[in-house]
């Protein structure tokens, strides 16, 4: 078996393709959790149907920086490159709700400046924002309903969209190699955000945007502690049967 | 969840998709939805993944009066013995399409 390639080792550009497919696969596989699952069978298909548009992008991304299978299933916790917000459980509805909406207008905000970069990265992020705006209706949709619904649905989706809050930060952190501003679609990123929560009823949170840990994040090779398992579950096949198909 | 499963409290839609430009809506199924917003976008997911459709309708399924079966007589009988309501007597030039 050839080792990965190290995200050391890539070049920047590479590096970043490698963090945002490590996103886009966390992610999907995160949403894949839902399949069987959601509160209904309509919602069960849209979920899925979303992490398999992130798989897509995930494949695309991965394959320019190895082979995609080994890259997925053979690398340990600190080698992954996502943002810690990929990664964290599912919760309840609101929980997934509130990332989704977090995830999706960031995604769609990057893909959109990347497809203008007319770099190597521009055919994916162009087709791929198409994508992502179906991502980001989707959230916005259940936010407003949830935000503006009943009393419970009010509380649940406010403790979410507090509760992840200080995850999103590091979705702006300088990313070397994409050729794409992320500080500066920060403030762009909190006003969609806000006008969502706002239509929603939704207090924007006030919080730090940031995790207390000096170590950097997600970016950084540091991971919370349930990604963990989230890597159990998904590499345990591959490692059980190397090379298993069907 | 606490009382009613969204199942029992969402109403049921009835979805129609244009499958093409020129093509009339034609019925595809059924789902549940809280509103005729997420109808339109449970029939996205639904009924289009495959690349089916241009144009999608939803109507609440209370809002279609259907005919009764036990009507199906009176309703439709009188037409069976009358061929020369039907247009087969002329050729259909070619290159039309969908008649």
């Amino acid at each position: 078996m050839t080792p990965v390639t190290a995200a050391e080792s890539l070049t920047p550009e590479l590096a970043a393709a490698r963090a945002l497919g490590d996103d886009a696969l966390v992610l999907a596989q995160r949403l894949g959790e839902w399949a069987g699952d959601a509160p209904v069978l309509e919602e069960d298909v849209a979920l899925t149907n979303i992490a398999l548009d992130l798989l897509g992008q995930a494949r695309t991304l991965l394959s320019l920086t190895g082979d995609e299978d080994e890259l997925a299933f053979l690398r340990e916790e600190h080698e992954f490159r996502n943002v810690q917000l990929a990664e964290l459980p599912i919760g309840d509805f609101a929980d997934t709700t509130a990332r989704q909406l977090y995830f999706s207008v960031y995604q769609e905000l990057l893909y959109a400046a990347l497809a203008d970069t007319g770099g190597a990265l521009a055919p994916l992020a162009a087709k791929a924002v198409v994508e992502v705006a179906y991502h980001r209706d989707h959230a916005e949709q259940w936010t407003l309903r949830l935000g503006d619904g009943t009393e419970e649905s009010h509380r649940r989706m406010q403790r979410a969209v507090d509760g992840l809050w200080r995850y999103t930060g590091e979705l702006f952190e300088p990313l070397d190699g994409l050729g794409v501003d992320l500080p500066g679609l920060h403030p762009v990123w909190r006003e969609r955000v806000a006008d969502v929560l706002g239509r929603a009823t939704l207090t924007v949170p006030g919080g730090p945007d940031r995790t207390p840990w000096a170590a950097g994040a997600g970016r950084q090779g540091v991971h919370t502690e349930a990604f963990g398992r989230l890597l159990a579950e998904m590499q345990y096949l591959h490692r059980a049967h190397p090379g298993a198909s069907w | 969840m606490s009382g009613q499963s969204p199942q029992d409290a969402w109403p049921l839609w009835e979805v129609f998709v244009r499958g093409r430009r020129g093509l009339s809506h034609t019925h595809a199924g059924s789902l549940h939805a809280p509103d005729a917003q997420m109808a339109l976008r449970n029939a996205r997911d639904l009924y289009t993944r495959r690349a089916e459709g241009v144009s999608i309708w939803v109507v609440p399924s209370t809002a279609i009066t259907a005919s009764s079966p036990d009507e199906k007589d009176p309703f439709f009988e009188p037409a069976a013995d009358k061929p020369y309501r039907h247009p087969t007597f002329y050729e259909i030039p070619e290159g039309v399409k969908h008649l």
